[in-house]
C-alpha cells in the first residue's frame, strides 16, 4: 500500500517547491491500521526547522511524538504503517524515497539518539566495533581509520580513557556512558539533523545534566538541527529554542520557548504547566492536574481531541465537540488550535491560570 | 474489625508514646557476592544500605531522594521487611521488627503497607480488580460489615475509580487508573505507614499531579503517614515535610523540606538540586550549574570516609581519612560534611569533632 503512495509522490516533486527551510515537514500522517481500528499516531503535522535550532516536541505517551521521529527517520515498518505528506530534508524529500536511499540518509543526515542505550545496542559486539560499522557504512575509509575516529568521538562525548574502553562492551559501561557511547554513534558521521528521543529519560538528574550540556556543546560544534522529543518540559526549556506540543497525533500549540513558557494559549499547555511540581517557584499547595487521561488513538474525540478534558470547552458553544479547531497563528512564530477566543485565551491564562503556577 | 489474631498483636504493643512511629537506626544491607559454581566463596559485598538513621513521625511525610543506586529503594523494602536486614534496628510503633518472622510479621502488614512503582507488574493480570483489592481481607481474615465486596468498591471510590470497575481485569485500565488500583490494595487495611517508592515516576505529568494529589487527600483523610522513596526532587519538595538524600547507601543530609531546598548543605545535595532542568527558559542564561564529574562509584567498593570525596569539589584531605557523621548543625537539619555551604560558622568543625569522638569511642 506505501508503494502507490510512493509512486503517487515521486511523480510530483517538482511541484512541491523546494522548500527554504533544512527541514520541511508537510502535513505528516502515518496511521497503523489494526484489528480495533486505524490507529492515527500521527495526523496531520507540519513544522519547519533551521539548521543551527533545537526544536523541542513535548507531549504524553501516546501523542505520537515517537512515531513522528520514526517517521522522520524512515524507521517505521513499512509493511503496516501508512505515511502520507512530505518530509523535506536539505531539499530531498524523504516519504517518497525508496527504502535504499534513506539508508544512505540516515547516519549520514540525519542521526538518532534513542531513549534506552542498554536495547538500542548490540550486546554481543564492543561499542567501538559498532561506532566502526556505522562510520564505515558512509565512509569509504579502512578499520584503521575508522578507529582512530571512534577512538576520537568516544573523547569528544567524555569517555574516559576512549582508546580502551573502545573495546568494551556495551554491559561494561554505566546508564550514563552508554548514553555518551550512543550520542558518539549517532554524530561520528557529523549528522545535519539529531534526533533526541528521551535521550535522558533513563538517566539520574546529575547525569541527565551532563547529557543536556554536552548536546548542546556538540550542536554549537557541528550546527546540526536537533529535535528533542520529551515529556519533560524542564529539559525542553533548558535547550529548545522552539516547542511543539502534541496531543492526540496532532499540533495544538507551537511557539518559541519564551511563548509557550510565559504566553502559552492552550489549555492542554496550560494543563502540562499546572501538573507540574517546580523547583524554582515557592511550594505550591497543590497541583492543577488535567482530569481523565489521554485518549486512545483509535478512538479520538471528535472535535477538539482535547475537549473531554478541556476545563473551557463549554465556552465554545459546542464547537468543541464537532469541529477541529485548526493551527492558526496568534501571534508571529506562533500558533494555536483552539476554539477559545483570543481575548479569552489571554485572559484566562492571566487571571485563572498564571497566579497559580 | 477485630480478628483474635490481631488483639495477640495489639497486647504485645506498648501504648504508643507518640514520639515516633517508625525509628531506624544503623540500618544495614549488604548483598554477598559469590564466586564459584560447587563452593560458593564470598568474594565482596554490595554495601547497598551501610548505616542509616532516621525516623518517621506520625502523619508526617518523609522523602528519601538520590540517584539509582544510593540505596532507597533497598532501605524501603528492608522497612516493610520485604527485604531482611544485614544489620542495624528498625523499631515500629516501639517494637522491634528488624528480624520478626514471617508468620510474626503478618498481623503488623496491616499497619504498614507498601505502594510499589510500576502498575504493570506489580498487579497480577489474570485476576479482577476486585478480587486484588479484596486480597488483603481475605489473607488476614478479616470480616467486613456488608461483606469484601462492599468494602472493596468504596476503596474504588476513594481512590477515585468507579466503583463498577469490580469485575475488570488490571489491562483494561490506564498506567494512572492501575496506579490508583495499587493505592486501593494499600489502603484496604487502613494502614500506618506507608511506603511509596516511586509512586508517580511511571506516569504521564498530567496523570502525575492527579495521582500526588490524591496521595495528599488520603493523608488527610485517614491520618496517613508516608515514606517517600522519589528521584524525581521537585515531586519530593512538593510532597514532603522532611526530606532524606542518600549517596552510596548513606544518608549524607536530613531536613524540613524548605530548609533542604532553599540552603542545602551537603555539597552532594547542591549538585542534585543545580542539576535539575528549569522549567523556564528565561533563567537557562546565568544560571550557574554545579558540574559533577563520572559516574557514581561502585557500591562494591565505595570510596574510604566520605563517600563523596572523589566528585566533590571542596575535598580536601580530611574528607578521604575521617568520615563525617550526620550530625545536627541547625535545629532540624542534620548534615554529614566536613565543609558544609551554606551553614553557620564553626558547622563543619562540629561535624568533624563528632567524627573524632566516634573514633574514639
Amino acid at each position: 500500500m506505501t508503494e502507490d503512495q510512493t509512486t503517487d509522490k515521486t511523480a510530483e516533486p517538482a511541484s512541491a517547491a523546494a522548500p527554504k527551510s533544512f527541514l520541511d515537514v508537510r502535513d505528516l500522517r502515518i496511521h497503523f491500521p489494526t484489528d480495533d481500528g486505524l490507529v492515527k499516531s500521527v495526523d496531520g503535522l507540519s513544522f519547519q526547522l533551521e539548521r543551527g535550532r533545537t526544536l523541542g516536541i513535548v507531549g504524553e505517551s501516546g501523542s505520537g511524538k515517537s512515531v513522528t521521529s520514526l517517521g522522520l527517520l524512515g524507521l517505521h515498518n513499512r509493511r503496516n504503517a501508512r505515511v502520507s505528506g512530505e518530509i523535506w530534508l536539505d531539499g530531498q524529500e524523504v516519504v517518497g524515497s525508496s527504502p535504499e536511499q534513506v539508508r544512505r540518509l540516515r547516519g549520514r543526515k540525519m542521526a538518532m539518539i534513542f531513549q534506552d542505550p542498554l536495547s538500542s545496542m548490540h550486546p554481543l559486539y564492543t561499542v567501538g566495533a559498532q561506532i566502526i560499522e556505522a562510520y564505515r557504512i558512509h565512509n569509504d575509509v579502512s578499520k584503521e581509520v575508522a578507529r582512530k575516529h571512534a577512538i576520537d568521538m568516544l573523547g569528544r562525548v567524555g569517555i574516559p580513557q576512549p582508546d580502551k574502553r573502545v573495546d568494551d562492551y556495551p554491559h561494561q559501561f554505566s546508564g550514563g556512558m552508554r548514553q555518551r557511547a550512543m550520542i558518539a554513534m549517532a554524530l561520528s558521521c557529523d549528522p545535519e539533523l539529531l534526533i533526541a528521543d528521551e535521550p535522558t529519560t533513563a538517566l539520574d538528574v546529575t547525569v541527565q545534566a551532563q547529557i543536556l550540556d554536552l548536546i548542546r556543546d556538540l550542536q554549537d560544534e557541528f550546527n546540526s538541527a536537533v529535535i528533542m522529543i520529551t515529556h519533560d518540559l524542564g529539559v525542553v526549556a533548558e535547550l529548545s529554542d522552539d516547542i511543539l506540543v502534541m496531543y492526540g497525533g496532532r499540533c495544538v500549540e507551537y511557539g518559541s520557548a519564551e511563548d509557550i513558557f510565559h504566553r502559552p494559549e492552550h489549555p492542554y499547555t496550560w494543563g502540562l504547566l499546572g501538573s507540574m511540581p517546580r523547583l524554582d517557584r515557592d511550594r505550591s499547595e497543590r497541583l492543577i492536574p488535567i482530569k481523565g487521561s489521554p485518549p486512545s488513538l483509535i478512538n479520538v474525540p471528535a472535535g477538539c481531541a482535547f475537549s473531554p478534558r478541556c476545563a473551557y470547552s463549554e465556552l465554545n458553544e459546542g464547537r468543541s465537540e464537532t469541529e477541529r479547531p485548526e493551527l492558526r497563528e496568534v501571534a508571529p512564530g506562533h500558533r494555536v488550535a483552539c476554539h477559545l477566543g483570543r481575548e479569552d485565551r489571554r485572559r484566562i491564562w492571566n487571571e485563572e491560570i498564571r497566579p497559580k503556577l | 474489625m477485630t480478628t483474635p489474631d490481631s488483639e495477640v498483636v495489639a497486647d504485645q504493643r506498648p501504648a504508643g508514646d507518640g514520639d515516633a512511629l517508625l525509628e531506624v537506626r544503623g540500618l544495614r544491607k549488604h548483598f554477598p557476592v559469590t564466586r564459584g559454581a560447587l563452593v560458593k566463596r564470598q568474594v565482596g559485598a554490595v554495601k547497598a544500605v551501610d548505616g542509616v538513621d532516621f525516623a518517621v513521625r506520625p502523619g508526617e511525610t518523609l522523602g528519601l531522594v538520590g540517584e539509582s543506586g544510593c540505596g532507597k529503594t533497598t532501605t524501603g523494602r528492608m522497612i516493610t521487611r520485604l527485604l531482611e536486614p544485614s544489620d542495624g534496628q528498625i523499631v515500629f510503633e516501639g517494637q522491634d521488627i528488624t528480624h520478626v518472622s514471617q508468620g510474626r510479621m503478618r498481623p503488623l502488614r496491616r499497619d504498614l503497607q507498601m505502594i510499589f512503582q510500576d502498575p504493570y507488574s506489580s498487579l497480577n493480570p489474570r485476576k479482577t480488580v476486585g478480587s486484588i483489592i479484596g486480597a488483603p481481607f481475605r489473607l488476614q481474615g478479616i470480616e467486613t460489615e456488608n461483606g469484601v465486596k462492599r468494602a472493596v468498591q468504596d476503596l474504588l471510590e476513594v481512590v477515585g475509580l468507579n466503583p463498577e470497575h469490580y469485575n475488570r481485569y488490571p489491562h483494561e485500565f490506564s498506567g494512572g487508573q492501575r496506579q490508583r488500583i495499587g493505592i486501593a490494595r494499600t489502603l484496604a487495611l487502613r494502614p500506618k505507614l506507608i511506603v511509596a517508592d516511586e509512586p508517580v515516576s511511571a506516569l504521564d505529568v498530567s496523570i502525575q499531579a492527579q495521582v500526588v494529589n490524591l496521595l495528599e487527600d488520603l493523608q488527610e483523610e485517614f491520618n496517613l503517614t508516608y515514606i517517600v522513596i522519589a528521584h524525581d526532587l521537585s515531586v519530593v519538595r512538593h510532597i514532603s515535610d522532611r526530606v532524606g538524600v542518600m549517596y552510596l547507601g548513606k544518608l549524607v543530609e536530613m531536613s524540613d523540606a524548605t530548609n533542604l531546598y532553599d540552603s542545602p548543605m551537603h555539597p552532594y545535595t547542591v549538585a542534585l538540586l543545580s542539576a535539575v532542568p528549569i522549567p523556564d527558559p528565561a533563567k537557562r542564561k546565568g544560571r550557574e550549574r554545579v558540574r559533577l564529574q563520572g559516574d557514581v562509584p561502585s557500591p562494591l567498593n565505595p570510596p574510604p570516609a566520605c563517600r563523596f570525596h572523589t566528585r566533590c569539589w571542596k575535598a580536601q584531605e580530611i574528607c578521604g581519612k575521617v568520615e563525617p557523621p550526620l550530625v545536627e548543625v541547625v535545629p532540624g537539619h542534620r548534615v554529614a560534611c566536613h565543609f558544609p555551604e551554606n551553614a553557620p560558622e564553626g558547622a563543619g568543625e562540629k561535624v568533624t569533632k563528632a567524627a573524632e569522638q566516634a573514633d574514639l569511642a
